[in-house]
């Protein structure tokens, strides 16, 4: 184990616990009792705090982790991470706008309470809730991947204590403070991420010989590779990289986390500033991506994994441990740590408002106050973060990995019922709840029989789907989420006009619901939060 | 601040929340799209999508800049280009609603 290190990021790690307990008393405004107060923040986060929040909550651990070692094993492939961040934010841009206004109007904490408003169905609300639910376990289990690659790094192998302290703290904090914890956190942790990335893209390839070196080395040795990659894409491939990009793109806001970020804002403009602007992460992102390129031409050599086999997501950690001095290895992996951190307390605490809102609600206590809303979401994220923490220790971490790519092909299928419902209720809320669950069985038929040769996977072995399953003579494949979600909307259009002599149910927002800013005043159950009035005053 | 003259609450021609608790039926619009404010700047959003999601434009070695290939200066010479674009229609679209 190297000490220097572990004292490293064990005092980064108290830094931020600090931090976190005290957010509790950060921005507060109102009534604390309420979930949008622990939930979203109190819906007052201004431009910075949403940036720092948002690129925190959307740029997690595991893609520092993932994306490089993707790159490492797979070669050009792995660059789609910078397409999908290039288009999701001029795709998401406009519904992003029309979600918050009709949140902010209607008291939405969830995009699940927005289809139960919009389409008067509590049976759709509870499909879109259960969709982000599922997706979002496994994606919680998987920061928790990442910082395990940095405790393996440090040298601490066959030992999940660190983990277990790590998101115990964790629970502690989030639970006391709410979204204003990783809200706060995500300035240290995007700080030290920057700080890292830009030290790494110019330092690692000045002692490793260049640019032209890594790139030279990466097309030799990718080809020898399990996957034969390469540095550019060979022909068969360009379909699923542009299907990988696309549906990456169109299901990253449709997650829970990514929704709280949204609605966490404190106004319609702060959100089309950040939609905007946020692109900037993507820098760093592709740079991440190099270090795959970097760890080759270092000739780096993955760690052991839990299980005993080599784990490609342990590059980029071990690639810092061979290049940096101790010192700078020690705050690299607490960014890599933090970076982790972060996004699993957004995911936990919107995966509990999800739970409280959309299923706790509206079937088991509809009449629960404001203040038994939030106590419930409380403890449920608790249960959320220790729930995946089982799965980490007791399964296969291969598990979390498996359920993730199921999780992002199925979060896609609620797509009809929030986008198109930002636009039009034209579509029949039964017709929506068919197609939904058409989507979701077919992606899941068709991941069935995806086979990995690499691990020995029959099924679920990836989300890239063969075109010769269809009688089509190539070597090509397709992401899963896009046909599948195809499937969903054109179901969904067939079906409305056949359903039209079928109730429709009531809708309680209306047309300037969708266009409305913060000073407008709020109609629905749970109006936005008193204190809100004065900071958009005061700060205009 | 607080005085939008544009949208208030109870704008004349938004219809009032339609149907009345019992009867779904009236809660019905079909085809009502709304009242949409889509400028043709927006318009502008669709440049990034045209620039990064067809590989088989850039899927080259060469030109490489300081030894890096083409696949992938192109890609991050996008990430500014699509700030850009996304920032150009954020300022146009500023004061709509």
């Amino acid at each position: 184990m190297n000490g220097v290190e572990f004292g490293i990021v064990i005092a980064l790690f108290a830094v931020v616990t600090v931090i976190g307990f005290i957010a509790a008393r950060w921005r507060r405004s109102g009534d604390m009792h309420r979930l949008d107060q622990w939930g979203l923040g109190g819906r007052t986060f201004g431009g910075w705090v949403t940036w720092f929040l948002l690129g925190g909550d959307l740029y997690t651990a595991y893609t520092f982790v993932a994306v490089p070692a993707l790159v490492f094993s797979a070669g050009a492939l792995g660059f789609f991470a910078v397409p999908y961040t290039i288009v999701v934010y001029p795709i998401v841009f406009l519904a992003a706008v029309r979600l918050w206004s009709v949140a902010h109007r209607q008291g939405y904490v969830t995009a699940a309470d927005f289809v139960r408003g919009r389409h008067g169905s509590n049976a759709l609300g509870v499909a879109m809730a259960l969709t982000g639910i599922v997706a979002t376990m496994p994606y919680i289990a998987l920061q928790m991947v990442g910082i395990q690659a940095v405790v393996e790094a440090i040298g601490i192998t066959g030992n999940h204590w660190p983990l277990v302290i790590a998101f115990v703290v964790l629970a502690a904090y989030t639970y006391s403070s709410g979204l204003r914890a990783p809200a706060l956190i995500a300035f240290v942790k995007d700080t030290l991420i920057y700080l890292v990335v830009i030290v790494a893209v110019i330092y690692i390839p000045y002692k490793l010989g260049g640019y032209g070196h890594i790139f030279d080395s990466a097309a030799k040795a990718l080809p020898n590779k399990p996957s034969k990659g390469g540095i550019t894409l060979k022909n068969t491939q360009y379909l699923a990289y542009s299907t990988l990009a696309l549906g990456s793109a169109l299901a990253l806001f449709l997650y829970p986390h990514s929704i709280t970020g949204v609605l966490a804002a404190k106004s319609r403009d702060t959100v089309k500033k950040n939609m905007s602007l946020l692109p900037a992460y993507s820098l760093m992102l592709g740079f991440l991506a190099l270090l795959g390129y970097m760890a080759i031409a270092a000739k780096i050599t993955p760690a052991k994994g839990t299980n005993g086999k080599p784990d490609s997501n342990t590059i980029v950690p071990v690639l810092f441990d061979n290049q940096f001095p101790s010192w700078f290895a020690g705050i690299a992996f607490g960014a890599i740590a933090i970076g982790a951190l972060v996004p699993a307390a957004i995911m936990a605490i919107a995966a509990a408002n999800t739970f409280t809102r959309d299923i706790y609600k509206p079937y088991i206590r509809p009449n629960a106050s404001h203040w038994e809303e939030a106590q419930v979401s409380k403890i449920v994220s608790l249960v959320v973060k220790f729930g995946a923490l089982l799965v980490i220790i007791f399964v296969n971490p291969q598990f979390a990995l498996d359920f993730q790519l199921i999780g992002g092909i199925i979060i896609i299928q609620v797509l009809p019922a929030v986008v198109f419902g930002l636009y039009t209720r034209w579509f029949h809320r039964w017709a929506l709840l068919i197609g939904w669950a058409a989507g979701i069985a077919t992606s899941i038929w068709m991941l069935w029989y995806v086979p990995n040769p690499l691990t020995n996977h029959k099924h679920f072995g990836g989300a890239q789907w063969s075109l010769s399953h269809i009688g089509i003579d190539t070597k090509a494949a397709i992401w899963i989420g896009i046909p599948t979600v195809l499937i969903n909307i054109v179901l969904s259009a067939i079906l409305t006009p056949l359903f039209s002599r079928l109730p429709r149910g009531v809708d309680e927002t209306r047309e300037a619901d969708y266009h409305a800013e913060a000073g407008d005043p709020a109609v629905g159950p749970m109006p936005a939060s008193p204190g809100e009035e004065d900071v958009v005053l005061g700060t205009s | 601040m607080s005085e939008h003259p544009r949208h208030k609450a109870s704008n004349p021609d938004t219809p009032p929340a339609a149907g009345v608790p019992g009867d779904e039926r009236t809660g019905a619009r079909p085809g009502r799209t709304g009242r949409l404010n889509m400028r043709p700047v927006n318009l502008l959003l669709l440049i990034p999508l045209i620039g990064t999601l067809p590989p088989m434009f850039y899927n080259s070695v060469s030109p490489t800049i300081g030894g890096m290939p083409f696949f992938y200066w192109y890609q991050l010479l996008w990430i500014p280009i699509s700030v850009a674009v996304t920032y150009v229609v954020y300022r146009a679209t500023r004061s709509d609603r």
